[in-house]
């Protein structure tokens, strides 16, 4: 599975990454985040792709799983 | 929180900032200023002393109200968690730059709209310089700019602005002698709402804006960059609601909301070329920064370090461009000013170029 690590990045980053990344056509990514701006943001873009997320918190910290 | 939701939230919030927009010239801010962030750190500035223009020295409770709402909110929402040490010193240098450009204009990008909803067209070639100014900030990040990541920092570094804001607003209600206040009369800085009036007015906005991330340029750069129009709605409500209520004030009282055309306009000028240089300035600096200067006020008191740094920049700025005479006035710009635009292009340009090609990797 792809992994991106976004945490700390300011926006748009976050979800420049994942469009980066979603631009391979895999179906599968994972995604740490560390705000929750972020992890609305690239929620937002991944569902508009038609992915599905999962998403985890810990310690302040969002890995999120966008499968198609 | 589903999208359609997201999206009524900051078409809801964006009507009801533009209305507070609106009502705060009816209760004394100059007019279309109901808030300007630029033109109120540049009050802020002036009241501490730190420029001596007379006619723009007040403490503007709205930008105590906008990061204390904001903190407040994050504290309910428990997103407050200080961080920074994302190119700091970097920030600052473009928050200097971008309040050059704001202050060339006569306004930040949330004035930009509400000088639009009255009816000022010369915030139209603004906003055409602003959105350019967008597009060329995307083209640095489509190519890999970055300022690089920020990391956890100590509670009190993220407590520093509001802490500040809480002293800020016992200076203005002390007022004790070493604070400047423009008199009455004597420009924008004697014009303003009551005090109390002011700070819950910043504080809704401030909590409004954290909640729905509300940014004046992320608007346009989501657009472009994801199709995503969420920010662009908020924008979109404070420009139709500030309209609508600018209107019927107009209307309903004797004072004037709402002239439509370029000559005459209120704490403006007509020279098109620096209103879109101006916020052109404004508009590249903030996709850099990642945000329009209410994003920064908000981002502070959410407890990002680097947006601190980003505010001084802009209070720094503003006091530069009032010692130095870089800012405009209703006459139009200074030469000083002009020249200290360009350099601001050409030091945001070269922050781009160099944190996008020079990058190294890790």
């Amino acid at each position: 599975m792809n992994t991106i690590d976004a945490r700390g990045l300011s926006c748009p980053e976050p979800v420049m990454l994942l469009k980066q990344a979603m631009s391979s056509g895999a179906s599968s990514y994972e995604m740490k985040v560390d705000c929750k701006t972020a992890k609305e943001n690239v929620t937002r873009y991944a569902t508009s792709q038609g992915y599905k997320t999962d998403v985890k918190e810990s310690d302040g910290e969002f890995t999120l799983t966008f499968t198609k | 929180m589903k999208t359609q939701n997201e999206k009524l939230l900051i078409v809801v919030a964006g009507c009801i900032i533009g209305i507070i927009g609106s009502l705060l010239v009816y209760f004394g801010n100059p007019a279309n200023m109901g808030f300007c962030i630029a033109c109120f750190i540049r009050d802020t500035a002036g009241a501490l002393g730190v420029h001596r223009a007379a006619p723009v020295q007040y403490i503007r409770p709205e930008i105590i109200g906008l990061v204390l709402g904001s903190f407040l909110m994050a504290l309910f929402s428990k997103e407050f968690s200080t961080k920074g040490g994302s190119s700091p010193a970097t920030r600052f240098v473009l928050g200097f730059f971008v309040m050059i450009g704001c202050l060339m204009f006569l306004g930040c990008p949330f004035r930009m709209i509400l000088r639009l909803a009255g009816g000022d067209l010369n915030a139209l070639i603004g906003m055409a310089g602003f959105v350019c100014g967008i597009l060329v900030g995307i083209f640095f990040l489509n190519k890999g700019y970055s300022l690089k990541r920020t990391y956890r920092q100590p509670v009190s570094d993220g407590l520093v602005l509001p802490i500040i804001q809480v002293i800020l607003f016992a200076l203005l209600c002390a007022a004790p002698a070493f604070i400047f206040f423009s008199e009455e009369g004597a420009g924008p800085g004697a014009k303003h709402a009551a005090i109390g009036l002011s700070l819950v007015a910043g504080l809704i906005v401030g909590a409004l804006a954290q909640r729905t991330r509300l940014c004046m340029v992320g608007g346009f750069r989501d657009l472009v960059l994801f199709k995503e129009p969420k920010l662009i709605l908020g924008f979109l409500a404070i420009f139709v609601s500030a309209l609508v209520m600018n209107l019927i004030l107009n209307s309903a009282t004797d004072g004037v909301y709402f002239t439509l055309g370029m000559a005459g306009q209120p704490v403006a000028h007509t020279d098109g070329l620096w209103n879109f240089l101006g916020l052109f300035l404004a508009g590249f600096g903030c996709v850099l920064l990642g945000g329009c200067p209410l994003r920064q006020l908000i981002l502070s008191g959410e407890g990002n370090s680097d947006s601190v740094l980003t505010v001084l920049g802009l209070f720094v700025g503003a006091a530069f461009a009032h010692n130095f005479g870089l800012a405009a006035s209703a006459e139009g710009p200074t030469p000083n000013g002009k020249i200290a635009v360009i350099i601001g292009i050409v030091v945001v340009a070269f922050i781009g170029c160099i944190n996008t090609f020079m990058k190294k990797e890790k």
